[in-house]
């Protein structure tokens, strides 16, 4: 028995709420951030992730005051990002509690950040989210591009080489989201997941997809994930986490149970 | 004086360490602080730390926290977590850095060319997740803990001590190696227990307990595992 793999709730938090759309658009309400993260926390979540996506950056004080109230009442690893354009960004966010800071479209737009942020408080504690889109045609070898932006831009990048300059620059953790499957509950895009995976030497959070429990055992028997992320099948209900654990532990899926 | 002081040098999340803290024992006075007369004078001391070890010992003589953290490891409880139990030891190759050579042994990287498990899977560094901690030795900090629990880890780097009776844990990634260590009245973990929900709030809970004495006796091998 070793490493156990992670099943990380995901909250997309805006205005003080968590909220969840499909395909990056529709927002629905799921409720008090601390509630949920207190909720999650319970059934034996290994970490927790929030996404601030509010649009307005004089709201994004919001999110550091959820952040210190969850820290004080909640000791697994969190996971913040949204919105990161600086290495004062990820100070604040490490200060109100956050143990790791996600880096998303700042990475693209400027890669040192990456490097600067590591260098200065540890790789550990700097994660890159990758949005990625297939872009091959049917026939054609598979192929994705890194999208930012909320998925709005296509930056002409190749995913799985992105990962690994990440993963060179000084990035400890992949968040990878299949932007075609987020939302839609058909299952993490394994093919993207696996390409990503097997290419880098850091664990990779696989993202974007999850409608049952079977799509988080697929994420890391076939697409070699190393943590699984979902967030509306336990958001409204139709699991807990404690029972995607033991349905994974079913399948020989060594987790904290 | 404080009960408990918590080291600031300015490496990572100090907030954390002392929340749970604070949270296993709302009664004591938990102070995080860069000053040696605060940390000498305190009853307990915890020495935490994320980030890079050349960074880590740069940081505590340029405090001039090196003296004061020597003294509090000699004379009272001290808990020393993940780069702070690192930094104990004598060299780490982590920017090929010398440590504070408290305790014997050295911290090494994972090597590239170890990480794969029994099924022929690509082993991840940084070693990031839950890992079970199997006692080696019966101690006071292992109290209500069962051997194999889980605790979160996050590191690329690990101690190979130079004294195995020192080993009072050790985790699988892919080999066994020192998940903590004990000596006296100093104990030290790789994990995080303020990040491990009940099992590490357990510990530190141990920890506020502890008298800083190490139990005499070695659990039998078998006992233990």
């Amino acid at each position: 028995m070793g490493l156990a793999k992670r099943i990380i709730p995901c909250l997309d938090v805006t205005a003080g709420r968590v909220v969840k759309g499909v395909n990056f658009v529709g927002l629905r309400d799921a409720g008090d951030p601390i509630e949920i993260a207190r909720r999650y926390d319970e059934q034996g979540a290994d970490e927790l992730t929030f996404l601030d996506i509010t649009a307005s950056s004089d709201e994004r004080d919001i999110i550091l005051h959820i952040i210190e109230e969850v820290a004080n009442q909640v000791f697994i690893p969190l996971t913040v990002g949204g919105g990161v354009r600086s290495v004062e960004d990820v100070r604040r966010l490490l200060n109100a509690g956050a143990d790791k800071v996600s880096i998303n479209t700042a990475a693209v737009t400027n890669p040192q950040l990456v490097t600067d942020a590591a260098a200065r408080f540890g790789s550990q504690c700097i994660v890159v989210a990758i949005d990625a889109k297939q872009v091959s045609a049917e026939g054609e070898p598979l192929s994705w591009h890194v999208f930012t932006h909320g998925g709005r831009k296509d930056t002409g990048l190749d995913a799985v080489a992105w990962a690994r300059k990440m993963e060179s620059m000084g990035a400890g953790e992949i968040l990878l989201t299949s932007m075609d499957r987020d939302g839609t509950k058909i299952g993490f895009n394994l093919d993207l997941t696996r390409a990503v995976s097997d290419a880098v030497n850091i664990p990779v959070i696989a993202s974007g997809g999850v409608g049952n429990l079977d799509h988080l055992v697929d994420g890391v028997k076939k697409g070699h994930a190393d943590a699984v992320l979902a967030a509306s099948i336990f958001h409204y209900g139709e699991y807990t986490v404690r029972q995607a654990k033991e349905h994974m532990a079913k399948n020989q899926i060594e987790v904290r149970l | 004086m404080a009960d408990i002081a918590v080291i600031d040098y300015g490496m990572g999340n100090l907030r954390s360490v002392a929340k749970a803290l604070e949270h296993v024992a709302p009664q004591l006075d938990i102070v995080v602080s860069s000053d040696p007369d605060v940390i000498v004078r305190a009853g307990r001391v915890v020495f935490p730390g994320v980030g890079a070890m050349p960074d880590c010992m740069r940081e505590l003589e340029s405090r001039g926290l090196r003296q004061a953290v020597a003294e509090a490891a000699q004379s009272k409880p001290f808990l020393g977590i993940c780069l702070g139990m690192q930094a104990l030891f004598e060299y780490s190759e982590e920017g090929n850095s010398a440590g504070l050579g408290i305790l014997p042994g050295r911290v090494l990287r994972f090597p590239a060319e170890a990480m794969v498990d029994d099924q022929g899977q690509k082993l991840k560094v940084p070693h990031i997740g839950w890992n079970e901690v199997h006692q080696a030795a019966k101690h006071p900090m292992w109290s209500g803990i069962p051997t194999g629990a889980r605790f979160y880890f996050v590191h690329s780097y690990y101690v190979e001590s130079g004294d195995p009776d020192l080993v009072a844990g050790f985790t699988l990634y892919p080999f066994a190696f020192t998940a903590a260590v004990a000596r006296d009245n100093i104990f030290a973990v790789q994990f995080h227990p303020e990040k491990s929900q009940a099992t590490g709030l357990t510990l530190l809970a141990n920890f506020v307990m502890w008298d800083g004495r190490a139990q005499s006796g070695d659990c039998g091998a078998e006992a233990c595992r």
